[in-house]
């Protein structure tokens, strides 16, 4: 399992109501049940990733989040799990709105458009960085709305979103990352993981 | 209909039973066929709940036409639902043809079919009997509930009457409430009954002088339902029938129409029209968000079963629109629901057909939540 999970996973308690929305083929779901008896469900809109997971026995909906997380009541989860995908809606901003009011809380993940690499590939190089992270070329990446998690950090703050927490994933090694050190770890740090509330 | 019903397993329900529809019927048969066999800690029983037409002989050889049984496809030793693994029960729906109470049952105060004297019932009605005939197997807990079409309305009815008694519950191509176009077609196939000068007013079993034009044009109306435009365009296109031009004539130059013709042909053998009428009716009758003060949410609110809803891309008859209501109520009553809608161009009939994608998401939704099951059993 990727870090990113084994993150996300620490910072879920135990028996507790999570959707992960854009859950892929259930990984995430999986370990969720399994290790921390989560009651975790998920929204998934590849129909050969929801088959995946209904073979695994997960209870997953074919669906669009961009579109269909209205069907959930107002705090039906303890807390709602968006797993680098905030950037793939047309309207980021509606979403997020919709995760806050089902959730109480929300764990959002972005891979970092800030990553000096990037920076540095765009700088240099003058073309459209693909790197580990951001594997896609400019034709067909289904990313529509890159940030950087400074850019994410000051939309929270604009927002009036609280900010729990922050975790800067750099590989296999994280760090917390606060408003005083906010400038390096966004130059450091590939993926973002945002507590908010 | 043509066949004699006799050596099926039945129950008897003895004790007065009140219909939704006012009046209380007792001492009364449902006939049920079971298959595989129930284990020790009996966790392994699966309820299949038929569609309209369908009976009790889920598979294998059907005693009574001699023909596979209707869902051969999904259910068998190793199939999808595996009977060497799962024990499967599925009864005769309350008004049907079977060897249940039905329409043409013998009124033994007149000596003859009760005809259009048996009582409307409803979806309701017949799981009710459903859930009699669980008592008499003693079987507290099923592993799944399974149906489509008119299984999944049964399914619904059973889920939301009876929350405790299932672990899992299966809908396919399925509704939570008969819409208008549902309920048109469904009438559509009674006039045709209706129309039919051998109908009589529902008594026609005098002199075996049955409605077979009637039933047989409801059939082939209801059997293009549950195909798809793209379906039927890629089976039959404009082929002809065994000729070389059209024959400016009336017979089935078309092969849809000799197709259409023998399906309705078929059905008439093994199908009575007054059940037809009485089961279509308990179909359109059915709106399972209006038995609850506040709808469909309330009729799942704080249910423990875990459901998986299928629809098929090119159902228009219970499109995936249908389905996705279903999985709504649910999310907003917090209830463990996944969700797959699967791409086929076989329309509402993909079911009962070897889908394999579907068969393969039935077959692994049962088998993990077997092994889940059989733990929680133990604690």
């Amino acid at each position: 399992m990727k870090n990113e999970f084994k993150i996300i996973t620490n910072l879920l308690p135990s028996k507790s109501r999570v959707l992960d929305v854009g859950c892929g083929d259930g990984t995430l779901i999986k370990a969720l049940i399994d290790e921390k008896s989560i009651d975790a469900r998920g929204i998934e809109l590849g129909e050969r990733n929801v088959k995946e997971c209904i073979l695994k026995g997960l209870s997953v909906i074919e669906g669009n989040a961009e579109t269909e997380l209205g069907q959930f009541p107002d705090k039906a989860f303890d807390f709602v799990v968006l797993s680098q995908t905030l950037q793939a809606f047309y309207k980021p901003e509606n979403v997020l709105e919709q995760l806050l009011r089902i959730g109480h809380r929300v764990i959002i993940s972005i891979p970092n458009f800030g990553y000096w690499q990037i920076r540095a590939k765009l700088l240099f190089f003058g073309k459209m960085p693909v790197t580990k992270s951001l594997p896609y070329s400019w034709y067909d990446t289904p990313n529509l709305h890159m940030c950087s998690i400074k850019d994410f950090y000051q939309f929270c703050e604009k927002r009036k979103i609280k900010i729990n927490r922050v975790i800067g994933i750099k590989g296999e090694k994280t760090s917390s990352i606060y408003k005083i050190n906010l400038e390096m770890k966004n130059l450091f740090s590939e993926v973002g993981i945002f507590l908010i509330s | 209909m043509n066949y004699k019903i006799e050596n099926i397993k039945q129950i008897i329900i003895n004790k007065p039973f009140k219909l939704d529809c006012g009046q209380t019927i007792k001492n009364f048969p449902i006939a049920y066929e079971t298959y595989g066999k129930i284990n020790e800690k009996k966790n392994n029983a699966i309820l299949i709940f038929h569609a309209l037409t369908g009976d009790q002989f889920v598979t294998g050889n059907n005693p009574i036409t001699n023909k596979e049984g209707w869902w051969s496809t999904a259910v068998g030793p190793g199939k999808a639902v595996d009977t060497d693994k799962y024990f499967v029960i599925c009864a005769n729906v309350l008004g049907g043809c079977m060897g249940s109470f039905g329409p043409n049952s013998i009124n033994k105060e007149k000596n003859e079919p009760y005809g259009l004297s048996f009582p409307l019932i409803t979806i309701r009605d017949m799981v009710r009997t459903q859930e009699a005939l669980l008592a008499h197997l003693q079987i507290d807990k099923l592993l799944c509930v399974l149906g489509g079409s008119m299984g999944g309305m049964q399914l619904l009815q059973f889920c939301a009457l009876y929350p405790e008694k299932t672990f899992t519950a299966v809908p396919i191509a399925s509704t939570a409430s008969h819409n208008a176009q549902q309920i048109a077609l469904n009438e559509l196939a009674r006039q045709a009954i209706m129309g039919d000068p051998l109908w009589n007013k529902g008594n026609y079993f005098k002199d075996e002088k049955i409605p077979k034009n009637g039933l047989a044009v409801a059939r082939m109306a209801a059997h293009i339902t549950y195909m798809s435009d793209k379906g039927l365009q890629e089976k039959f296109g404009r082929k002809l029938q065994e000729k070389k031009n059209i024959e400016f004539t009336f017979d089935a130059d078309f092969q849809i129409e000799s197709y259409l013709r023998h399906q309705g042909k078929m059905f008439v053998e093994r199908f009575d029209a007054n059940s037809y009428l009485y089961i279509s009716r308990a179909m359109d009758y059915f709106d399972l968000a209006k038995q609850f003060k506040h709808g469909l949410n309330e009729a799942f609110q704080n249910h423990k079963t875990k459901f998986l809803i299928v629809s098929f891309s090119s159902d228009w008859l219970y499109p995936t629109k249908n389905s996705k209501e279903i999985v709504i109520a649910l999310n907003a009553s917090g209830v463990n629901v996944a969700f797959a809608e699967i791409k086929t161009d076989r329309g509402h009939d993909s079911f009962l057909l070897d889908e394999s994608e579907f068969l393969k998401t039935i077959k692994g939704f049962l088998d993990s939540n077997f092994e889940i099951f059989k733990n929680e059993k133990r604690i």
